[in-house]
């Protein structure tokens, strides 16, 4: 860290690197799909790929940078992409696809962010496990408030229920936007591989800045020593906050690209549930703690591993398991760390202090 | 009146139900110190034990009761030796997490793998002409007061071994400070083996009744009740075995009571908020001992 010579501080290297990281792989794959190379089961997942990349920062952020564990974070996307995709359902014939889909995007971040903000109030007062379940609670509350919502137009305006279709009392012409259990069907095909990186890379941006502001320092050390924090200065909850809702606010725009990817958008426990959030965390935790760049390689591995795995067919997902166990063990056993260390990482760092941990 | 009466005979059925599963979360929670995700698989997979050896077999029920609680105890083992014993002293939780739920997705996808995704009809371990009891006008299932019973006697005999006897004094030493008990004696793994095995079985006997009271079975038949048993564990107070039973019994009764007269769609989401507003005003929970925070 030696800014005052006017050389870049190892830190900033880092960030530029994963910048280019993914600004190379954005224009390979793109050259790859130019040239007709990617098969079309790959070339089905860029897009969720994307998302999962974003919600992976998104994560990345409340249990890396700021040490809490959150196991709904599905349900902020959840609420982006139903936010969004009811802007486009409602501007779908008054508006151009282009400022319809950025205006979609800003509505689902925003109101995703809101929500963060309004639930991080009484989360971010708990603890650890404490806090891990109050999250989970709250996105699984989202997810069965949203099955049960209704919404229709027709020419008197908009019309609300949670008592089912036929409360709403349309008119025969009237036309169902959000239909409960069924979902936001017929949303506009706007996501594209190109909006996916151009949204991953804003996510990326504003992270890795914030980790490198006074503000991100302040968060990261609460996660360190959060009575030390407290104890110096730091207003605790205010910057918990902030964080929580920046990362709600990220997943909210990854929930309008995953919307505006889908035919019909329904809040099921597959796509929205705690087994969303779960693998949300699996990214986080395998990519390294807090490592914005080992998030997003995580998503990108984790979601492409299936469909590579494809030719196992039925045992596809068995074997994607035991892969998770064996990374895991591997990865965290403390005797398999120190030999990690001493056979591969530390010919790398020669020089730079190898091994001092050991 | 009547039909407040069944409700509530129902919601203490399937509360029992969560208890008895909510138990061995708790405890592994109390005395491993990790969140086994894998618990609610566990459950599922005792209840194909029992119904491979009840209906596929054709052996008599108390033999696939037993089977499923042996089969149980012997996987809980297992996983904890190969799963989750090279993480302990890794110094992360979360890794232990995330391996817990590959084991979840491991079970899931073995149960997919041998018995397909249709779900299988549970024979109920009582026979049909003894389904139902009735008492004046008032009548509810078999499988409810079983399931009740069960769930009392069990929280009566793990209360008892683990305040009576060395094994559960054992368990409680490793909760409270694992390096001090292995200095006076106490195997950390055996005991935390001794854990799982309590756990799992306890898992198992919830896999037959669950599946006894609401008769379909599939690779997801445990995740669902897994994460409420979860929920009903910090209701009760994390860590805690009266917690877990208050916390499981609570939940079930909230939850037959919501679906019942507020609305069967809205039923999780109401189990949920009252959660969140109990850890609002109890942060550890109904029985959770406060923990003081020292600098």
């Amino acid at each position: 860290m030696k800014n005052s010579r006017g050389t870049m501080t190892k830190v900033s290297r880092d960030n530029l690197g994963t910048i280019i990281m993914l600004a190379v792989v954005f224009a390979a794959v793109s050259a790859a799909r130019a040239a007709g190379l990617v098969n079309s089961h790959i070339d089905g997942l860029l897009v969720p790929i994307c998302v999962y990349a974003i919600m992976a920062v998104s994560l990345n952020l409340v249990v890396g940078i700021l040490g809490e564990l959150s196991i709904g974070h599905a349900g902020f996307m959840c609420i982006g992409a139903f936010a969004s995709a009811f802007f486009s359902k409602l501007t779908a014939e008054s508006m151009g696809a282009f400022p319809r889909f950025l205006i979609a995007i800003l509505i689902g971040g925003a109101v995703a962010g809101f929500f963060g903000f309004l639930i991080g109030i009484p989360v971010l007062r708990l603890n650890g496990d404490y806090l891990a379940i109050v999250t989970l609670a709250f996105g699984e509350i989202i997810k069965n408030l949203i099955n049960v919502f209704y919404v229709g137009r027709d020419s008197r305006g908009l019309h609300f229920s949670i008592e089912g279709q036929m409360a709403l009392g349309l008119e025969p012409d009237g036309e169902m936007i959000i239909n409960g259990a069924q979902g936001i069907t017929g949303t506009p095909f706007d996501s594209t591989f190109t909006v996916g990186f151009i949204l991953l890379m804003i996510s990326v941006i504003v992270v890795l800045n914030l980790t490198n502001s006074r503000e991100g320092r302040a968060i990261m050390s609460i996660r360190d020593n959060r009575i030390a924090a407290g104890s110096v200065g730091i207003p605790v909850t205010r910057y918990k906050m902030l964080a929580f809702t920046i990362s709600a606010v990220i997943a909210g725009f990854a929930g309008a690209l995953y919307a505006h990817n889908l035919a019909s958008l329904i809040a099921t426990p597959a796509r929205f549930g705690y087994n969303m959030s779960i693998l949300f965390l699996v990214f986080v935790v395998l990519g390294g703690i807090g490592s914005t760049r080992g998030a997003i390689i995580a998503a990108v591995v984790l979601t492409l591993i299936p469909e590579l795995l494809r030719f196992l067919s039925n045992y596809r997902m068995l074997i994607y398991s035991i892969i998770l166990i064996v990374m895991m063990i591997v990865n965290w056993n403390p005797t398999s760390r120190a030999w990690i260390r001493r056979h591969i990482t530390g010919r790398f760092r020669r020089g730079t202090g190898a091994g001092e941990e050991g | 009146m009547v039909s407040f009466f069944s409700n509530l005979i129902n919601g203490l059925s399937l509360g029992s139900i969560y208890a008895i599963i909510a138990i061995g979360y708790t405890m592994v929670y109390g005395i491993a110190k990790m969140l086994n995700f894998a618990h609610g698989d566990i459950i599922m997979i005792g209840a194909y034990i029992a119904f491979s050896v009840i209906t596929s077999l054709g052996l008599p029920t108390g033999l696939g009761i037993l089977a499923a609680i042996l089969g149980c105890m012997v996987l809980g083992i297992c996983i904890e030796k190969i799963a989750y014993r090279p993480l302990r002293g890794a110094g992360s939780s979360l890794a232990v997490l995330i391996t817990a739920i590959g084991v979840s997705y491991f079970l899931q996808n073995t149960a997919l793998l041998i018995f397909g995704s249709n779900p299988k009809m549970f024979t109920p371990i009582i026979p049909f002409k003894y389904m139902t009891v009735k008492i004046g006008e008032f009548s509810f299932q078999t499988i409810s007061a079983i399931s009740i019973v069960v769930g009392i006697i069990l929280v009566i005999l793990l209360q008892t071994f683990i305040n009576r006897t060395k094994w559960g004094q054992g368990m409680l030493a490793c909760a409270q400070d694992r390096g001090a008990a292995s200095l006076m004696g106490i195997s950390v793994n055996g005991t935390i083996s001794l854990t799982f095995a309590i756990g799992s079985a306890m898992a198992g006997i919830a896999g037959v009744l669950l599946c006894s009271a609401y008769p379909t079975l599939s690779p997801y038949t445990g995740a669902m009740p897994g994460i409420k048993a979860f929920v009903a564990a910090v209701f009760g107070g994390i860590g805690s075995i009266p917690g877990a039973m208050v916390g499981g019994l609570l939940l079930g009764v909230i939850e037959i009571l919501s679906k019942s007269y507020i609305s069967s769609q809205l039923s999780d989401a109401i189990v949920f908020a009252v959660l969140i507003v109990v850890l609002l005003v109890k942060p550890t929970g109904l029985m959770g001992k406060k923990i003081q925070e020292k600098v």
